[in-house]
């Protein structure tokens, strides 16, 4: 399924010089924040889960999956050059696989990396928060990867419709409208974050269970009609 | 050897048919999709390189679809009009990139790169190539898996002369390997240098289809018009209308000048000097006044 030469032109593609400064920017600021935090007000649990919590799990982890995972593959179709890759014998379903698993290192790297940095300047990792998040961002770098890979795949507003959901429906209507934290990848990451850290400081409004199949199935589907619709794409001319 | 056949195709957007009811079958050698802008060519093109599904009939290579079979592009090499090629390669990787994703290696590469000589530029990055450069690299990157049937939609445009007459050589080149190669272009004599045969389309619909030599003398048996200006127009007039050649001549009096109308074109283009010279009568301008593509097409299409 993994075609290392797909994954090749995939990571040059998002590591080229712009994109990868806008994918440092966030990373950057959080440990800034950190230091600035540490620095004022000392090592504080609460304090470390706040920031943890309100910025790089529900902000930027999911603007780095946004970059990443429409960035994987919406330019190739925006301009064509996709054609490069559906014009060889690959299964389409595979070309999507690779760039879903290159979306998902790169938003690892660049959002669950700099959280535990972050976690362990903030308290050192006092009662497993630093942890807890990290593994909150892996979970959701995975999800928020498959989920906006497709949206790469299906509109060419991808980046604006990323967004969107990224802050607005997790961050705003997250934190007004509790049926809306069902639906949320944020939540669904922090219910295994919770699991890890244990106490009060990590919570989630979601059950494990409930948490686990929901990011199962989302990535899987996710990923699945991401195929379907790369196998079907059309390739309009500039007639 | 190749064959493709693409039976009874019709693709529409919403209310605009792009392709309209197209049958033709395209065997080895050079074959030009010939059309104005606008005429479906490049849908066509998709079609046939399955990219786009055709909304009723099939393409077929030699019986197997073209449609959802990724299968079937170890057989097809396919040269976009489009530009954007991962500019942040240079041309090397982009051929090997290309070769790789046909589980070839760098040998296929390097060969396919020697073969549209550019081998000189291909450590450059892809950005700073010229158009004509860009082009060879995208034949390069069609011809890695040594495909038998080459698609290019409108190879030509934007290379200079030098790179046109290289382009074309290697395209005869394969074409006389037995591949089938095909090409649109909306420019007649770049397909009357290059194909043997010739499909015409225009306006979604099959105009014509055959010898470019046929479809030549259709386009040229065509009534021409002209606008002549003479030192005596009355008595050019008088002398041009006793030959078969001429159709019919009008004394267009607010332009001052002869608007004439031959059926034979290579007799009429003959006469015309000769008369003028008989009778003393100093030729000022004679331009044919219909040469446009569009009405050379707009006859095709009603003949």
């Amino acid at each position: 399924m993994y075609d290392p030469t797909v994954a090749r032109l995939t990571y040059r593609a998002l590591l080229g010089r712009r994109r990868a400064l806008i994918l440092g920017a966030l990373p950057l600021l959080l440990i800034v924040i950190s230091v600035a935090v540490r620095g004022l007000t000392g090592a504080d649990d609460q304090t470390a889960a706040d920031v943890l919590g309100g910025f790089a799990l529900a902000t930027m982890v999911p603007i780095i999956g946004v970059i990443a995972g429409t960035g994987a593959i919406g330019p190739e179709i925006d301009d064509g050059s996709v054609v490069y890759l559906l014009s060889k014998p690959i299964k389409r379903p595979a070309i999507i696989f690779t760039k879903l698993i290159v979306a998902i290192a790169v938003t690892m790297v660049f959002s669950a990396a700099p959280t535990l940095i972050a976690g362990l300047i903030l308290n050192g990792n006092g009662q497993q928060i630093a942890v807890a998040y990290t593994v909150a961002a892996l979970v959701s770098s995975i999800a928020y990867s498959a989920l906006f890979l497709l949206l790469g795949t299906v509109s060419r507003h991808a980046v604006v419709f990323g967004l969107v959901y990224a802050l607005v429906w997790e961050a705003l209507f997250g934190s007004l409208v509790a049926g809306a934290r069902t639906l949320s990848v944020q939540q669904w990451s922090l219910a295994v974050a919770h699991k890890v850290a244990g106490g009060d400081l990590v919570t989630s409004d979601v059950g494990l269970t409930t948490a686990t199949v929901l990011l199962v199935v989302v990535t899987v589907l996710a990923t699945w009609y991401a195929g379907q619709k790369l196998r079907s794409l059309t390739l309009a001319g500039e007639e | 050897m190749s064959t493709l056949s693409i039976d009874h195709v019709s693709r529409w957007f919403g209310n605009v048919v792009a392709v309209n009811d197209i049958t033709m079958t395209i065997g080895p050698g050079v074959t030009g999709l010939l059309g104005p802008n606008g005429a479906g060519k490049s849908t066509l093109i998709n079609i046939m390189g399955g990219f786009l599904a055709p909304s009723t009939g099939t393409v077929t290579l030699d019986g197997q679809p073209v449609w959802r079979n990724e299968e079937i592009y170890r057989h097809i090499g396919i040269v976009p009009e489009r530009e954007a090629m991962y500019d942040f390669l240079t041309g090397r990787e982009f051929v090997v990139a290309n070769a790789e994703l046909h589980g070839l290696g760098d040998k296929a590469a390097q060969r396919a790169l020697a073969t549209v000589e550019m081998e000189y530029a291909q450590d450059r990055k892809i950005a700073t190539y010229s158009k004509g450069m860009r082009q060879r690299v995208k034949m390069a990157s069609a011809l890695v898996h040594d495909p038998s049937l080459l698609l290019l939609d409108e190879p030509f445009n934007g290379m200079d002369p030098r790179q046109r007459m290289q382009l074309m050589d290697l395209l005869r080149k394969m074409g006389d390997e037995g591949r089938t190669v095909l090409f649109s272009s909306h420019i007649l004599e770049e397909v009357e240098q290059l194909a043997r045969h010739i499909e015409v389309v225009v306006a979604g619909r099959h105009a014509a289809s055959g010898d470019f030599r046929k479809i030549r003398r259709l386009m040229t048996d065509r009534p021409h018009r002209y606008l002549v200006r003479s030192s005596d127009d009355r008595a050019l007039a008088a002398a041009l209308i006793a030959d078969p050649s001429t159709a019919g001549i009008e004394v267009d009096q607010a332009e001052g000048a002869l608007r004439v109308q031959a059926v034979d074109f290579g007799r009429f283009t003959a006469l015309l000097p000769k008369v003028a010279r008989d009778h003393g009568i100093r030729l000022l301008t004679v331009s044919p006044s219909d040469e446009s593509l569009e009405s050379v097409f707009s006859y095709l299409v009603a003949a």
